[in-house]
């Protein structure tokens, strides 16, 4: 039935044609025919070019159409123009949608000699699209056989190659089992099984073709293309056929790409749209397996659809339940993010959840599907996956140390993805921390550290700052600075997710004890306190370096601005282990970020007083006294040591500078209660310097005493187009300057 | 409790222990298809590449069955067998089938796993195969990739096998046969060296009846009382500390256990006892 009514296709199309046989650009005004008039409607000075090449076109495909017998290639000029009219043109622009019909069906009516009809074939490239109902036609032409076999091996191959391009594909769908019927010829067959691997929908897979394959299978033993075809029907109907691919497999598909592809870049590029995706293979079942060994771990798992979706005795429970006809879309086919969006309502996670961890688009859907199960899988699979695989918990594991880093790398990406940490990789760390070496896996370990969840508050501290405190203290400077790092950014992630917690707090009735406010200022008060500590050791240890330094205040960076930055109701000062070194240090770099710090500190805290002030209701939070002590006793010992030059006498820190001034001057320096302004200061005397020579070029003497006054001031704006904003936002803040011309008058502001 | 008749085909065999995170979405009602899906399975694994048919016989004979009698509680799911058997080439339709591999799922009293998981989760934490590995890794791999599970081998350690060799030794059996046996390897050789200690069974209920204090409980002091009366009794004998080495192994009338996660159940009536201490071990493996 089908086959007859698509060859009577043609035949009416033929008619319409012959009436208006006059008119050239006739065929163009066909309401059909909608792309072409885009080509029309912008016309341009390149029109004129291009319509006279259209109207040689228009010419040869009527020559085409209007051909009867053979024609000899050799004898017949007016076959040899036309048939290079049509090659030249499909190569530089593609043909028109309207070209595909006449040109198919002279080439494969076998009305021509074969090397026409192959350079007619190789020349049908498309311009936009390709309509249906020309291949429909195609398909009859191909089933009467007229043609050669090689024409339709090359037909078959174009059909392949050109298959995004047709407009629909309904009824080409419903020739499926005329494709399927060409399986039985030898030479065609790895080309339609090419061709029903991109046609097979779930409703074509049916029993008889399997057994079909299978016969096939049997004959000619294992073909690739027989596998890949095997494999989708697989993939529909898993109850029915199953496969396994063996793993080394590349290609399925003997190439067809053939003539077409270069020359429908070149086209597309012409035409300015992006040339189209050729989809690759779906067949997640021939990656790479792992070198090893061991049945039950697999690091990294491909996404297949879970294969229990109708079994036999679902079927028949549910034949008339229209629901249970299997409408999920299958995990396999997922590429693309537009998929994703239109298959959302009825996508499955796949059978096993540690494939999600490979495949972003999945990770997407996580994130929309709230069910408790899908995590519960991951954290199984997860949790037995790191303790099987982890290289310095296991004994016979240490020469897959690679594999396991990019397991430890993959995990941690899939946490920044979903923005949240997995409580199996927690548990992990506690287990494993205690025998980690520091070495093995390190970045690695270091950054899961950061994604530990703020969940569990009594185990932190033996689980993790215990057996990190260890490490950090016996390690080298460059590991002590990863873990100020990875503990910045975990504090970071809690910060964030108070938050975000902040917002949603009012929808989400489920709030578990130990996420109350109380217990994650805890928390977060605890992992500053510990950081504080190993920061003071580690200073001492390492004698003040200010690599290391520069993390410890980056870290403090983060501290001082909970109160704005994050809606938290803690500040916690740095410790005077931390405070001294940076504000003493020879570095202008340390010196900046703690005028930086030391600013907003201030900004927050007072921010904080105002708050209280203007709430008259009592806070359930409120900054000790001691914070504002603490704060005070700094900024004190900061701006005396920086400023007025009264350190030694004013501090009044019990760690602090303070000093008498006969053990001051037992130590014979001179002019020591100037030694750490921001003219003396080791850190600055590098400016001071670079100062003075640009103010007074001549003077060698590098007489620091004359910066003052004016030239005070000037310094300071040196100092600050320096970039040297920490301390300028500093200075400008906490510094009371009494008069702008005496610098001497000038005192700290206090909170 | 187990019907002891339903049950005989698991004694005196070795059988290598896994645990198993829940099953996602195990349904005993659709155990005969899980047997079509796992044949097919095997015999497309056997000649990869090749497509197999659902459904269709083939040479190896799946059976899934359900072991309702090995439980521990009435929130214990009931036990999975399956059972991996060679149809003889010649003769198709003869019903001779050679039972070649067979492995099966238990939870015995595992209420604690089971209370906290929802309900498409199905816990089986305790696995146990006999039969060619071979079997077990494309039996284990489906079942991971179609209920979403891990398996894991489940290694017995030094202070579990003692606790066996204390609560085994406890047991009453009818007629005492053979030798409680203790093997420990000694660590850092250049050759393995295995010392085996074997004591008769009623010496050493004589020994732990003095060491146990309450009947029907039993503590680790008690246990590591008992095993130290051991050790002493052998230093005083052969000059060897044998609790410097490794317990590999314990051998008792009741069951025998190795290290490496292989036990042999003896006697069908302490069984699910015996099941019961396994699945607390498997338990704490994968939580």
């Amino acid at each position: 039935m089908q086959r007859r009514r698509s060859s009577e296709t043609p035949k009416q199309r033929l008619q319409v044609h012959h009436k208006n046989q006059t008119d050239l650009s006739a065929w163009r005004k066909g309401g059909r025919i909608e792309s072409e008039k885009t080509i029309q409607s912008h016309p341009s000075p390149k029109d004129q070019k291009n319509d006279s090449k259209q109207d040689s076109l228009e010419e040869a495909l009527s020559y085409f159409e209007k051909v009867q017998d053979r024609v000899s290639l050799k004898k017949n000029h007016v076959l040899q123009k036309h048939l290079t009219t049509v090659e030249s043109i499909a190569m530089q622009r593609g043909l028109p949608p309207e070209g595909f019909d006449v040109l198919l069906k002279v080439a494969l009516s076998g009305k021509l000699a074969d090397t026409v009809n192959t350079r007619l074939l190789k020349s049908l490239v498309p311009a936009s699209v390709i309509p249906e109902t020309s291949v429909v036609s195609a398909v009859s032409w191909l089933c009467v056989s007229k043609c050669s076999g090689n024409i339709q091996l090359l037909f078959l191959r174009w059909l392949i190659t050109v298959f995004d391009f047709i407009d629909h594909k309904e009824q080409l769908h419903a020739l499926y089992g005329f494709f399927f019927s060409f399986l039985q010829d030898e030479k065609m067959c790895p080309y339609v099984c090419h061709l029903l691997y991109l046609l097979t929908r779930k409703e074509s897979v049916k029993p008889f073709r399997i057994r079909k394959l299978l016969d096939l299978q049997a004959k000619m033993g294992m073909q690739s293309h027989l596998q890949a075809l095997l494999s989708l029907y697989k993939l529909f109907c898993p109850e029915l056929v199953t496969i396994t691919l063996p793993g080394k497999m590349k290609t399925y598909f003997k190439n067809s790409e053939g003539p077409w592809k270069a020359a429908i870049n070149t086209v597309r590029r012409r035409n300015h749209e992006n040339p189209p995706m050729f989809q690759p293979l779906l067949l997640g079942t021939a990656q790479p397996q792992s070198r090893k060994r061991k049945w039950n771990t697999q690091l990294i798992i491909s996404a297949s659809s879970t294969n229990r979706n109708n079994l036999e005795e679902d079927r028949e429970k549910n034949c008339v339940d229209l629901y249970s006809t299997n409408v999920s879309f299958p995990v396999e086919q997922l590429q693309t993010f537009s998929q994703l969006l239109q298959n959302i309502h009825h996508l499955e996670f796949p059978s096993q959840m540690g494939s999600v961890l490979t495949n972003p688009l999945l990770l997407h859907y996580m994130n929309c599907v709230k069910d408790e199960s899908i995590y519960l899988r991951l954290y199984y699979w997860m949790g037995q996956t790191l303790q099987e695989e982890c290289t310095w918990c296991v004994a016979d594991n240490n020469q897959y140390e690679e594999e396991f880093k990019d397991f430890l790398e993959t995990v941690y990406k899939t946490e920044c993805f979903l923005q949240e940490g997995f409580s199996s990789c927690e548990e992990f760390l506690y287990k494993s921390l205690p025998l980690w070496d520091g070495f093995c896996c390190r970045s690695q370990v270091l950054r899961l550290v950061s994604w530990i969840p703020l969940s569990s508050f009594s185990e932190v501290k033996s689980h993790l700052y215990d057996p990190l405190a260890q490490l950090f203290f016996t390690s080298s400077l460059y590991f002590k600075c990863s873990v100020l790092e990875s503990l910045k950014e975990l504090l970071q992630n809690w910060l964030n997710w108070h938050v975000i917690h902040l917002d949603s707090e009012s929808d989400s009735q489920v709030h578990s004890l130990n996420t109350t406010l109380s217990g994650l200022v805890n928390m977060v008060a605890e992992l500053i306190h510990f950081v504080g500590w190993i920061s003071t050791i580690g200073l001492r240890l390492e004698n003040n370096p200010t690599f290391l330094l520069y993390f410890i205040l980056d870290f403090y960076e983060t501290v001082c601005d909970m109160y704005l930055s994050y809606n938290l109701p803690l500040l916690i000062m740095p410790p005077a282990g931390v405070f001294y070194p940076a504000l003493l240090s020879m570095d202008s770099v340390s010196l900046n970020q703690l005028c930086y710090i030391m600013y907003r500190y201030r900004t927050n805290l007072v921010a904080a007083k105002e708050n209280e002030r203007s709430k008259k209701k009592i806070l359930q939070f409120k900054f000790s006294s001691q914070t504002y002590q603490e704060y005070n006793q700094y900024i004190i010992a900061m701006v005396g040591c920086l400023w007025t030059s009264s350190a030694f006498q004013k501090d009044i820190h019990p760690q602090g500078l303070h000093m008498d001034d006969e053990l001051l001057k037992k130590t014979a320096v001179q002019e020591f209660k100037t030694s750490f302004n921001i003219v003396y200061h080791p850190a600055m005397m590098g400016y001071a310097v670079l100062f003075l020579q640009q103010a007074w070029p001549d003077d060698t003497t590098f007489d620091f005493s004359l910066i003052k006054g004016k030239k005070w001031n000037w310094y300071l704006e040196y100092l600050y187009a320096q970039g040297l904003k920490g301390l300028k936002v500093f200075i400008e803040s906490s510094i009371n300057r009494v008069s702008q011309a005496s610098h001497s008058k000038a005192g700290n502001v206090q909170v | 409790n187990a019907d002891p008749q339903k049950t005989a085909f698991l004694l005196r065999k070795q059988w290598t222990l896994y645990s198993v995170t829940p099953l996602y979405r195990f349904s005993n009602a659709h155990l005969r298809d899980y047997a079509r899906l796992l044949s097919a399975f095997i015999a497309a694994e056997k000649q990869k590449g090749l497509a197999v048919e659902i459904g269709v016989e083939l040479d190896i004979k799946v059976a899934v069955s359900s072991l309702p009698d090995l439980k521990g509680s009435d929130q214990d799911q009931a036990a999975i067998l399956v059972q991996l058997s060679l149809r003889s080439p010649a003769s198709p339709k003869n019903s001779e089938e050679k039972l070649v591999w067979s492995g099966w799922f238990c939870c015995v009293s595992g209420d604690h796993l089971s209370e906290t998981v929802p309900e498409d989760f199905t816990c089986l934490p305790l696995f146990l195969a006999n039969g060619a590995e071979s079997y077990t890794s494309i039996v284990g791999s489906w079942f991971q990739k179609t209920f979403d599970c891990c398996f894991r081998r489940l290694a017995i350690s030094p202070l579990n096998l003692s606790w066996m060799a204390a609560m085994w030794t406890g047991c009453k059996v009818d007629k005492t046969t053979s030798a409680m046996e203790l093997v420990f390897s000694v660590p850092c050789l250049p050759q393995p060296l295995d010392i085996s200690y074997a004591i008769h069974p009623e010496d050493a209920k004589a020994l732990w009846d003095t060491v146990q204090k309450t009947p029907g409980e039993i503590t680790q002091e008690e246990v590591d009382v008992f095993m130290d009366c051991l050790y002493s009794h052998f230093h005083r004998h052969f000059k060897i500390h044998l609790s410097a080495t490794k317990l590999v192994k314990v051998s008792t009338a009741i069951a025998s256990a190795h290290c490496d996660g292989i036990i042999k159940f003896l006697q069908g009536q302490y069984l699910t006892g015996v099941l019961m201490l396994l699945t607390e071990l498997a338990i704490s493996q994968i939580q």
